[in-house]
């Protein structure tokens, strides 16, 4: 609690103790009335001191029907009409409500805080051999930082000495740490888990991915949504429409039919009514605390228009690579000779009974993709990372005697006194011209070899390479490896649930072949695509679909902010996957997803379909009680009280269901 | 250029619009935004214009909630 909201409660508590008083002091001897009154408004000038001061000061200052002036109308219009008891309990029932209000927002206010709690307070930096504590805003890049276990990464870098586990939790929601070693770069607002490390600054704090992230939720209250503009204006008319009504209902039924006392005791409730608060606080809290409870879940929004646009979205359309797939190659199979099936090596967990080590492959297996990893060992082609990512082993270079590239075939390479090819399809037909294959009907058997043609079959998405080894002046066909783009392990969820949210059209998009497009589709049951396509294209179905999508549902476009910013501008909004690290997505889309499960998507739209629903619920639930409580007041049904709950009875409720929005399962 | 103002203290949200409003008019903003729930008054202004924005500016939120703070951030 502020010290502000403390010196407030002790002025209620003292308030509501002189009230109690006063009204034991008015029932007990009933006789002496001026005494009365004057005990009524010391209560009330302790109570309601405040709101007197400043309904004066802002008339002073030319500002009529605000809050307080219309609180001052009325509680003295009860004293005129001699409710004294009245003014004072609605004056204390004002400020009690005010109170609380105050309480909510500030409590929301804190928890939101909390929520971003990612800036780093120092960074010890290496300056002449010493460790210095300084700002984070006075390292330079270049310098050299340390962060111990238990410290926020202070500045994106890259890391020089030791590794650790880094909890990346608070940016991308993701509750296993993220392994980093020596060469890797990390981003600040992580907490290192467990050991030093020592990282090179490669980005001043301005720059830095917490600042950014920082900066990009605390302004994404500014780009406001249309319920909550469409507040504003409402508020705009509502105060002086309410204060109208008031005065006529003072003036045309006393001048019909009289009792004027009666008329203004109505008309003074009608003005505690007319204050918009609980709309104008609670519809932008609600989107504050969705935007909030996003970006603990690791997705950024980057204003409220954008939640309030995803809550409306029928189709999505998404990029494949980087989005659905992971965008870097790896060894997907290993298919070797006489084998009777083939080794899915990323999904298996089978074990080979035959095994020599803890290796996920069989020893036959194992060979083969030695073999390729040495071949290939002196390649930059990404073919080649993988090859040596799935052998996980350092390569002996010195154990490689020669090699010779095959242009667009392949490479020949001696390792170890065996020459080995490797390469594709045209590297075995050559093969099969100028050399003899000791093992040509099983390599036949496995490849489909097409004799008249000459040409090898292999219907395996991805890309080949096969094995072969020259042994006593033949060669012997080993069998080959899949090299292919994985499907993301949430992908498949990640579309059902999207299906489930209500997303009606899912379309993807891909520059790659039909084949690999009609693949990836059939296994994530998605059932549209389009393939081939330039990136150019890609600008342009997308337009052909918003047209067919229309103007009342949204289109949502998911790509992974590289070569798409076109299409993540253009689309109603634009995801982008993978934020952390790239500047471009950042800067393109409007949602960011801060770790790379696509499934990220739905989650969001869940978030945003709650956020809307909880603002629509306040909207009805305060429109409607005032709404009821000015009937029901110009027909004298409803008291002063029922008044002052339609005011700040309302706003507190009102603020505690927009509480709910931070809330993310 | 940007510049953005903490509001310490604001928490009335009628005041929050109009202080936002009449900002908004002042001679070279082009944009003005105040965020209740962070405090925070962000205004998009021309670069000649800059100097002494924070006084007038202090003005106009004095007028409406004299309790209010005005800070440059």
């Amino acid at each position: 609690m502020t010290k502000k909201l403390k010196k407030r409660l002790k002025r209620i508590l003292l308030g509501a103790g002189l009230f109690v008083a006063s009204v034991i002091i008015d029932k007990a001897f009933p006789v002496i009335g001026i005494f009365v009154l004057v005990l009524y408004l010391l209560a009330y000038g302790v109570v309601g001191g405040d709101v007197v001061r400043k309904a004066i000061t802002n008339i002073t200052r030319g500002q009529i029907f605000d809050e307080n002036f219309l609180m001052l109308i009325a509680t003295i219009g009860a004293f005129f009409v001699g409710e004294y008891p009245e003014a004072v309990a609605v004056m204390l029932f004002y400020q009690v409500g005010e109170w609380f209000q105050s309480y909510a927002v500030n409590n929301s206010r804190k928890s939101i805080k909390e929520l971003m709690n990612i800036r780093p307070d120092y960074a010890i930096v290496l300056r002449d051999g010493e460790e210095v504590e300084v700002d984070p805003d006075e390292v330079a890049i270049g310098e050299k930082i340390l962060i111990k276990p238990g410290e926020r990464v202070p500045l994106d870098g890259k890391v020089l000495k030791g590794n650790c586990s880094l909890d990346t939790m608070a940016l991308t929601g993701e509750s296993i740490p993220r392994d980093v070693v020596c060469g890797d770069e990390i981003i600040s607002g992580c907490i290192n888990l467990n050991s030093v490390i020592e990282v090179e600054v490669t980005k001043e704090f301005e720059q830095s991915t917490v600042s950014k992230i920082l900066d990009l939720v605390e302004n994404a209250s500014s780009q406001k949504a249309v319920t909550e503009m469409f507040i504003t204006r409402f508020a705009k008319y509502y105060t002086p429409v309410v204060v109208i009504l008031a005065a006529s209902l003072v003036v045309i039924p006393s001048l019909l039919v009289g009792g004027f006392s009666t008329w203004l005791y109505r008309a003074l409730s009608f003005l505690v009514i007319s204050c918009p608060c609980a709309l104008v606080i609670s519809v932008p809290l609600s989107f504050f605390g969705g935007i909030g409870g996003a970006s603990k879940a690791g997705i950024l929004i980057k204003g409220s228009n954008y939640l309030e646009i995803l809550s409306q979205a029928k189709t999505v359309v998404m990029d494949k690579t980087g989005t659905l797939t992971k965008g870097s190659f790896e060894v997907a199979e290993i298919v070797c000779v006489g084998r009777k099936k083939a080794t899915n090596v990323l999904n298996s967990s089978e074990s080979f009974d035959e095994t020599d080590n803890k290796s996920k492959y069989g020893v036959v297996e194992y060979s083969l993709l030695e073999y390729a990893a040495y071949a290939e060992s002196y390649s930059n082609h990404p073919i080649s990372k993988s090859l040596q990512k799935a052998y996980e082993k350092e390569i002996a270079k010195d154990e490689i005697s020669g090699t010779e590239e095959k242009a667009g075939m392949g490479v020949i390479t001696d390792w170890n006194g065996v020459r080995v090819y490797t390469g594709n399809d045209k590297l075995m037909m050559w093969l099969e011209k100028n050399a003899m294959f000791s093992n040509k009907e099983e390599r036949d058997a496995l490849l489909g070899h097409n004799q008249e043609k000459n040409i090898f079959y292999v219907d395996r998405e991805g890309t080949i390479c096969h094995v072969a080894i020259e042994k006593e002046e033949k060669v012997e066909y080993l069998g080959y490896i899949v090299i292919a783009d994985q499907i993301k392990e949430d992908a498949k969820r990640a579309i059902e649930e999207l299906k489930e949210a209500g997303i009606k059209r899912i379309v993807m998009l891909t520059g790659d072949a039909v084949k690999t497009a009609n693949t990836v589709c059939n296994r994530l049951g998605i059932a549209e695509y389009h393939a081939q396509l330039l990136p150019g294209d890609k600008v342009e179905i997308t337009e052909k679909l918003l047209r067919e999508t229309g103007d009342k549902s949204k289109l949502i476009f998911v790509g992974d902010g590289m070569n798409d910013a076109p299409v993540l501008a253009r689309a109603d909004i634009g995801i982008a996957m993978g934020g952390l690290g790239s500047d471009a997505a950042i800067e393109a889309a409007d949602i960011v997803i801060m770790n790379d499960q696509p499934s990220k998507i739905a989650t969001a739209m869940k978030i945003s379909r709650k956020t809307l629903k909880i603002v629509k619920q306040n909207i009805i639930f305060a429109i409607g009680i005032k709404v009821v409580v000015l009937l029901l007041a110009a027909l004298g049904m409803a008291t002063m009280w029922a008044a002052v709950f339609a005011d700040v009875g309302v706003a507190f409720l009102a603020i505690l269901n927009a509480m709910r929005a931070m809330k993310v399962e | 250029m940007r510049k953005t103002y903490i509001l310490e203290d604001l928490d009335c949200a009628h005041c929050a619009a109009l202080i936002e409003e009449k900002v908004g008019k002042l001679d070279g903003v082009t944009k003005s935004t105040v965020t209740l729930l962070t405090q925070k008054l962000v205004v998009e202004v021309d670069e000649d214009k800059a100097d002494g924005l924070l006084k007038e500016i202090t003005k106009i939120v004095k007028k409406h909630e004299p309790d209010v703070e005005v800070i440059e951030k």
